[in-house]
């Protein structure tokens, strides 16, 4: 604030009156600091000097604080850009607030009886954005916090914070990730229409302005980006040509194929890696017509036998023309190199080849063929990697097989990590129904990863194995916390409607002679927890409904 | 009234918590699963018992209408007040969303308490009614004790005022090199001679040197005004009546509130605490509808206690509040309530930034002690200003710095964030330290939202 007339800064911003006050008031400053030994004030005659100074300081003290007046106004902001979006429920608003309130890290891990709000945070989020709100104006510190704490929040995070929190974004450095990590980079992109603009960013724009521009416009109009690339390929640094082919896996077509094929003799490793990666999925390529010819070499029906067998001669050597295709020629250590060179061949060959050329046996055939001298395990993996790759799901439900088959839960050709790959190429429905056939046959011990996999929430026969299979491990005698990457899943991924069916495992059991000492209360502690986030969760389903009279914030 | 009317939001409830630990323990319970048997009843008591880890649940009783502040009751060893099962009840009641239904009548183990605090309320008032003056025995006494305490304030003020001639004898320079031991000494003379205000100045006295850049201005400022504290006590008795009893509450002498009691409609504008490690204070700022004025309620919480008083950001409540003695004081103590505070319309009239420096200016006619006036800015937008920020007219080119403390606080970007470059209504305090905003509305009929 300034006082009575115009300015000299001084403390806290005060300003005062330099022609009158100023100097009777810097005089008793300075008298002050001195002392009144050193320095005798002015006036005050029949009084001690000390006294006189703090009678005039006091006088000069009120006079200022009386006089204060506001400062000129400094520079405004740009307001904010409008959001169109409906204002949330009032009862989801102040779920969001205590979503919010409750921080990771502080909690007692997961004990007791109460639900882990900051697990249902990202759930919430979905829930929101899915219905299309827009978040209260004043609860933008708290999301944008939040999303800076959690990587894995801030695109729901910052889909929900919508426009404003990008305003806000500029004003304080603690959430400046927000402008790099927003989706499409914030307003910082120009329309996609006007070729020009997005000609000029592409070729003036940082780093992170082009990668933006490019992903962006490979959603939309995945041809006009390839053709930005095209037009300064060869002028790009190494590591940008690496990030920049990557940005065709979105939408990757026939199309990309020559832009590719040009890529594979690029001076980096890395980018001639990626490019043979991508043209590899794609079935139709030269290249994939290339390694076919390689692996069909590799593989044959051995009919010497008494039952067809399949007979595997790795290739003998990495020529050229081999690693010019993206085939890397040196093994990791422990591997030796000729299977090493099979797997690579045999990964990137178009899984369509293989029926012809073994017989005219459909994928369960083939994958139900024995392997000569121990090469099932290389093969069945680079068909896996193949399947996983060309997105099949014909191969991959050859690979995963009969869920229930007691190879599925051990050591098989194929690990649970690759099952959980495979099952990402199938239907959501077929998925979830493959691993509650596996959890019945083969308890949760070996599920958590292929559960990881399943859509949300689960689907019912899924919800169901999850129970039955956590209800057999309590009799069983063992303690809840072995199951908690379980259990904690469950809270997120079990269908609300499902609580209902949990009432009869809440009750503390009887304890067996074998059981652990105190499971049972344990175990009922986990459910209670459990049926108490799905009550939650429904209710903050509800809570997200719209009611019709929502007004949109902001003009 | 119904019984929804009165339901709080789960901030309003969150504000009761004694302290972060609570908040997030309470937020944890306010869910249907560990609760049964719960409900509340139409005159504002909410009950239910909560599973814990023992076998027997822990039964939770609130008693929301209860004056001065809500009251509770809980079987659990918890020393934590409120603990956090009644935090999470009057959550899950706070929700609305059936889990606490309506009931005509607590069960018994509830009602037995609530039927006890409604007795006493009764027979408080009955006394109070029959004798206005009860307490007071021996009135010659009294006098006898007051001016007791006058002699030793005046001792204490006396000595103060040697102490300050000392320290400008010898200057202020020499103040930074002391340190804090000397003051700490003095504040403790102070407190022997039962002057609890001159002790907490001097005490803040200790800590200008070390607050950075323009200190000795600062420490001249303060000294002075404490030297005219000492000099106001000294001629108390040639000070006009108000002048004289602002004096007394200043130097620390207790006050009773003795102004007629005022009817209103009080909004809750705000609510914070600052705490040492002895004592919580809470400073509660309501807005009389009909009668357009602010007063301040002061509550106290010792030990790590919340204080008792809590009144939800943004409800307003019909009760009775008397102001204290001394010309221009805002405190004041709280009556009667009539109702239970509710969600309400009410907001105050906003004024310009101009307006609000006046205010602050022709209060220091009435109190030149006072560090700032409660204002309520109509129409004003945050403005970053360098490394700070202030709040700007929306018409016109003036502003109002923000206050070294409001800078820090996350509610600054709840108000940025609130405002978005838009105009906005600030309710704070404006002083000569700045403006420190502690509540904000959106324009158009947006809640209040809590910036402290």
């Amino acid at each position: 604030m300034t006082a009575t007339t115009s300015t000299t800064p001084a403390a806290d911003g005060i300003t005062e009156d330099e022609a009158t006050a100023g100097t009777t008031w810097e005089n008793l400053v300075t008298t002050a600091l001195l002392g009144t030994d050193r320095r005798a004030p002015r006036g005050g005659a029949g009084r001690e000097a000390p006294v006189a100074l703090l009678d005039a300081a006091a006088l000069e003290t009120v006079r200022r604080r009386a006089g204060l007046r506001p400062a000129p106004a400094a520079q405004r902001p740009e307001p904010a850009a409008g959001d169109p979006r409906p204002a949330l429920p009032p009862a989801a608003a102040r779920r969001l607030t205590l979503l919010l309130a409750d921080r990771p890290g502080t909690g007692g891990g997961r004990r007791g009886t109460s639900p882990d709000l900051t697990e249902l945070l990202p759930q919430w989020l979905a829930a929101a954005n899915a219905r299309g709100f827009a978040a209260p104006p004043h609860a933008l510190p708290a999301l944008l916090d939040a999303a800076r704490a959690r990587t894995d929040l801030r695109p729901a995070a910052l889909a929900f914070a919508g426009p404003r929190a990008l305003w806000l974004a500029r004003l304080n450095a603690d959430w400046r990730f927000a402008l790099r990590a927003a989706p499409s980079g914030g307003s910082a992109l120009p329309d996609l229409d006007d070729a020009d603009e997005v000609r000029r960013l592409w070729e003036e724009g940082l780093f992170a302005e082009r990668v933006a521009l490019l992903s962006t416009l490979r959603a939309r109009r995945p041809s006009d980006a390839r053709e930005l690339l095209t037009a300064t390929w060869a002028t790009e640094r190494a590591e940008d040509r690496l990030m920049f082919l990557d940005s065709l896996r979105a939408a990757l077509s026939a199309e990309d194929e020559p832009l590719l094929e040009q890529a594979l003799a690029d001076r980096s490793r890395n980018v001639r890696a990626t490019a043979a990666e991508l043209l590899s999925a794609l079935p139709g390529s030269a290249l994939a017509a290339r390694m076919a010819v390689r692996a069909e070499a590799c593989v044959a029906i051995d009919h010497t036998q008494d039952t067809p067998t399949i007979a595997v001669e790795a290739p003998p050597e990495c020529d050229a023309a081999m690693e010019k295709d993206g085939v890397v020629a040196r093994p990791p250590a422990g591997r030796g190199e000729r299977s090493w060179w099979l797997g690579q061949l045999v990964e990137a060959a178009p899984l369509g080849i293989w029926p012809r050329r073994l017989g005219g046996r459909s994928p369960e055939e083939i994958v139900a063929l024995p392997v000569a001298d121990g090469w099932q395990g290389e093969l069945h993996a680079a068909w896996c990697r193949a399947a996983v790759r060309q997105r099949d799901p014909r191969w991959s439900r050859a690979l995963l097989g009969a869920p229930s088959t007691p190879e599925a839960g051990g050591p098989g050709a194929v690990s649970l990590a690759e099952r959980a790959k495979l099952l990402g190429t199938l239907t959501a429905e077929e998925r979830a129904e493959w691993v509650a056939g596996f959890i019945a046959a083969h308890g949760l011990s070996e599920a958590f990863q292929l559960l990881g996999v399943c859509g949300l929430p689960w689907a019912p026969p899924l919800g169901r194995a999850v129970v039955d299979a956590l209800n057999i491990a309590r009799d069983a005698g063992s303690y809840p916390w072995s199951f908690s990457g379980v259990m904690g899943l469950a809270e997120r991924c079990l269908d609300p409607t499902e609580a209902a069916r949990l009432e009869g495992l809440l009750a503390i059991p009887d304890e067996h002679e074998d059981a652990s000492p105190g499971a049972g209360g344990y175990w009922s502690e986990a459910f209670q927890r459990l049926v108490t986030t799905l009550r939650l969760r429904a209710t903050m389903a509800t809570e997200l409904t719209p009611t019709g009279d929502a007004a949109p914030y902001g003009a | 009234m119904t019984q929804q009317g009165v339901r709080w939001t789960a901030d309003q409830v969150l504000a009761l918590a004694p302290d972060a630990l609570s908040r997030k323990a309470g937020s944890k319970l306010g869910t249907a699963g560990p609760w049964s048997e719960a409900g509340c009843s139409q005159e504002g008591a909410v009950w239910g018992l909560c599973k814990g880890s023992g076998s027997k649940p822990y039964q939770t009783v609130v008693d929301i209408a209860g004056a001065p502040g809500p009251a509770y009751k809980c079987s659990c060893p918890s020393r934590k007040f409120p603990c956090k099962h009644a935090l999470g009840l009057l959550l899950l009641w706070a929700e609305g969303d059936g889990a606490v239904p309506a009931a005509g009548g607590a069960p018994d183990w509830a009602g037995q308490w609530l039927a006890g605090r409604r007795q006493r309320a009764q027979e408080k008032r009955a006394a109070d009614a029959g004798s206005p003056a009860s307490g007071s025995a021996d009135p010659e006494a009294a006098r006898r004790r007051a001016e007791r305490r006058a002699e030793r304030v005046t001792a204490g003020a006396t000595e103060l005022e040697q102490r300050l001639a000392d320290l400008l004898r010898g200057g202020l320079a020499s103040a930074e090199r002391a340190g804090y031991g000397l003051w700490e000494e003095t504040a403790a003379r102070m407190v022997d001679a039962q002057a609890p205000g001159l002790a907490a100045r001097v005490r803040e006295l200790g800590a200008i040197p070390g607050s950075g850049p323009g200190w000795p201005v600062r420490l001249l400022e303060e000294c002075a005004l404490l030297h005219l504290l000492d000099q106001g006590w000294l001629r108390r008795d040639r000070l006009p009546d108000a002048l004289s009893a602002t004096v007394r509450s200043r130097v620390g002498l207790p006050t009773a509130a003795d102004g007629p009691p005022v009817r209103d409609r009080w909004l809750v504008l705000a609510q914070y605490d600052t705490a040492d490690t002895k004592l919580t204070t809470r400073r509660i700022w309501l807005y009389g509808a009909d009668s357009d004025r602010t007063c301040l309620l002061l509550s106290y919480g010792a030990g790590g206690r919340a204080p008792e008083l809590a009144l939800p950001v943004g409800l307003a409540l019909e009760a009775e509040v008397s102001v204290h003695p001394g010309a221009g004081q805002p405190r004041a103590s709280l009556g009667e309530r009539i109702g239970p505070a509710a969600p309400a319309a009410i907001r105050p009239p906003g004024v310009t930034t101009s307006q609000a420096a006046a205010r602050y200016g022709d209060a220091l006619r009435d109190d030149p002690w006072l560090d700032a006036v409660p204002v309520t800015l109509g129409r004003v937008v945050p403005v970053p200003d360098g490394g700070s920020w202030q709040l700007a007219d929306a018409e016109g080119d003036t502003a109002l710095p923000l206050s070294p403390a409001a800078r820090n606080r996350p509610g600054l970007w709840r108000l940025v964030a609130l405002s978005g470059g838009a105009p906005v209504t600030v309710f704070g305090e404006c002083g000569h330290r700045g403006f420190t905003p502690l509540t904000a509305w959106p324009e158009g009929t947006g809640e209040a939202v809590a910036l402290c």
